[in-house]
């Protein structure tokens, strides 16, 4: 009698001790990127409910995650831009992305319905440069054949907040306009020489919506949710694609990822005739020799888990889940170079 | 004898006690006041601490200059420091004329079971968070701006010398001049508020007196209520004031957050605050961020100067006052 209370009772603390650590090991802490936020917030209740382990992520921004995760302070940084190899090295982190979206151009211009308006890369570069000024513009026109365009005036409206969704289309920008290149370049904030600045993808929306003759750029989602005229774009191959998950699937699979060493590669661009070209992924960064091993492993478990089961989820949020065999190229570099 | 020095003995030890109790207080309150300007000097250092670099790197350019590019690290404070100033002033343009009159009428002509209700309803605008102010502004205001005020400034003064360079440009609807409007909203019950509750401090007889000698109630308010309570008048425009420059959230909704210097008041700019909010979050060098510090630091000095060259005004006034 008593020594079996005496024995439950030990096991019950046991049982406890073992309990707390495990929870302790379990609560998985993160901080980056806003846009992954939606999918990331979704899959970890997802897999709390499966597992009982919690994520808790801060959506700070992807300057925030990087440095967040250069400190030592969470056990994953998540960013929209990569970083390359040298800066990896040299903080001891290896990178891998998790998810892939799409930015689309949208407009307010009358007459004009979701996806009937097409652009080029050039010619986006041009009207975001305020190069091109009026609606009615021949160079609008010349891709648009068909569609009666109004005289009024181009507004342009970009992000005022740094962002990795404007990383991804100044990026694409660059890469099709040397003028762009040259004159503005590339980054989460850059110096945009025309039109107005909203804050947020939201800010970006709401603008868009009020101003009458303007052009902005959004993720596909608040495109969709605020029912905006997007428009078609003519990708890398010469074909012109409508936003949709499908091309921004084919933009992911028909990128290089074989070759990008540390996964460090903008999809923008993508080369394939069905490829949406401004594509954009986020990486998750992580240390490849953490100073404790049984968290970096829960958070790796959980990047699996999602990686492996949680496309529907993506999907629903409009996220394009990883391919299968850039998935297998993922795990295969986990097992390679992170030690657990 | 002894019952006599008692009472004595009793009243030098209060004193001792009382004396004591004095210098603990004297101590607390000196505290108090001390604390205030240790974190004012203490925010203004760690603010140019971090902006050392900025000022470092960039000099006096960075006041002067109109170039915010993340990419190339070139940053300058012109058009941030432009923003605020100007949406400022026409917010004050706006808002003091305006709670003036909210206050006059408040005290001297609204009927007395009007005065509580609207006197409660101003301190209750005070109370609303500025994202509120913002999202109206966004949502509601600015379509109005965009398809009915502008297009209407534009069309008859767009084209008169001088004040057509103020309101010429596309009805974006958003811009400095709506972010003036909007900010001049917000201050409107701070200033009125305090202008309600000095001008109740003015003694009747002194207004009776000015009535019973004919004065209008313009002329009263103009001559008696406003002397008066001039001071107390003055620091509830500073208040207002010190409120407008410092506004972000607000502001970043309907000012349009462009790196653009642009004459008219109609175009996008970008203020102080709105800048800082807009990019922290993503500052992703140490040059941009401590350009971002140092933009802060400039806020401390320019609302410091616009309030010292108020200060300066009230005391010329005094000075005149004092000549007549």
């Amino acid at each position: 009698m008593t020594l079996s209370t005496t024995l439950r009772a030990a096991a019950f603390g046991l049982a406890t001790l073992a309990g707390a650590s495990a929870a302790q090991a379990a609560d998985i802490t993160g901080a980056g990127s806003t846009f992954v936020y939606p999918i990331l917030s979704k899959w970890s209740a997802d897999y709390s409910t499966k597992t009982g382990n919690k994520i808790n992520y801060q959506s700070i921004g992807s300057g925030g995650g990087i440095a967040q995760i250069k400190a030592g302070t969470v056990d994953f940084g998540a960013s929209d831009k990569p970083l390359n190899s040298d800066e990896l090295a040299q903080a001891g982190l290896g990178q891998f992305p998790v998810v892939i979206g799409g930015v689309v151009p949208v407009v307010n211009v009358k007459g004009v319905e979701a996806g009937k308006i097409a652009f080029t890369g050039p010619l986006l570069a041009d009207i975001f440069m305020g190069k091109i000024k009026k609606w009615n513009d021949p160079a609008i026109a010349a891709v648009n054949a068909g569609l009666t365009l109004p005289e009024g005036n181009i507004t342009v409206v970009h992000r005022s907040d740094g962002s990795g969704t404007s990383f991804n289309f100044t990026n694409y920008l660059s890469k099709v306009s040397p003028e762009w290149k040259e004159k503005i370049g590339e980054g989460t904030a850059v110096q945009w020489p025309a039109g107005v600045g909203g804050k947020g993808n939201e800010g970006v929306a709401a603008y868009v919506k009020q101003i009458t003759g303007s052009i902005g750029y959004v993720e596909l989602s608040y495109a969709l949710q605020n029912k905006m005229a997007y428009g078609a774009m003519q990708n890398a191959a010469g074909k012109s694609v409508q936003p949709s998950l499908k091309s921004f699937q084919a933009a992911a699979a028909s990128a290089d990822w074989k070759n990008a060493k540390d996964f460090n590669l903008v999809v923008t661009n993508a080369p394939g005739d069905e490829s949406w070209p401004i594509t954009a992924s986020v990486f998750v960064m992580m240390y490849k020799q953490p100073k404790d091993a049984a968290r970096s492993k829960a958070a790796l478990d959980f990047f699996k888990w999602s990686l492996e089961n949680g496309q529907k989820q993506a999907e629903e949020l409009d996220y394009v889940p990883l391919p299968v065999d850039l998935v297998q190229q993922i795990e295969a570099y986990w097992a390679a170079q992170i030690k657990l | 004898m002894t019952p006599a020095l008692a009472p004595t003995d009793a009243a030098a030890q209060r004193s001792v006690i009382d004396g004591r109790a004095d210098r603990g207080f004297r101590w607390l309150v000196t505290a108090a006041g001390v604390f205030v300007l240790l974190s004012l000097l203490g925010a203004a250092f760690s603010m140019f601490w971090g902006g050392r670099e900025a000022f470092a790197t960039f000099g006096l350019k960075f006041l002067y200059t109109d170039v915010w590019d993340p990419v190339n690290h070139q940053f300058g404070a012109l058009v941030p420091i432009y923003g605020t100033l100007v949406t400022a002033l026409i917010a004050m343009l706006i808002a003091v004329p305006v709670s003036f009159g909210i206050a006059l009428f408040l005290t001297e002509v609204a009927p007395p079971w009007l005065r509580t209700p609207v006197g409660s309803a101003i301190e209750l605008l005070a109370g609303i968070p500025s994202i509120i102010y913002g999202m109206w502004g966004l949502f509601v205001f600015v379509p109005v701006m965009g398809t009915h005020i502008i297009p209407f400034l534009s069309a008859h003064l767009g084209n008169l010398p001088l004040v057509g360079t103020l309101f010429s440009g596309p009805p974006l609807g958003i811009g400095m001049l709506t972010a003036g409007i909007v900010l001049a909203i917000m201050v409107i019950p701070f200033i009125a508020s305090v202008m309600r509750e000095v001008f109740l401090t003015v003694p009747t007889r002194l207004k009776e007196s000015a009535y019973a000698l004919g004065s209008s109630t313009w002329e009263v308010a103009w001559d008696i209520v406003l002397p008066y309570t001039r001071s107390a008048v003055i620091g509830g425009v500073f208040l207002g004031l010190g409120r407008a420059l410092g506004e972000t959230m607000a502001v970043t909704f309907v000012l349009g957050n462009a790196h653009q210097l642009t004459a008219s008041l109609l175009m996008p700019g970008n203020s102080i605050a709105a800048t800082i909010a807009n990019e922290f979050t993503e500052a992703d060098s140490e040059i941009y961020l401590s350009s971002l510090v140092a933009l802060g630091f400039l806020l401390f000095i320019v609302t410091f100067i616009v309030l010292a060259i108020a200060k300066l005004m009230l005391m010329r006034l005094a000075r005149r006052e004092g000549q007549a």
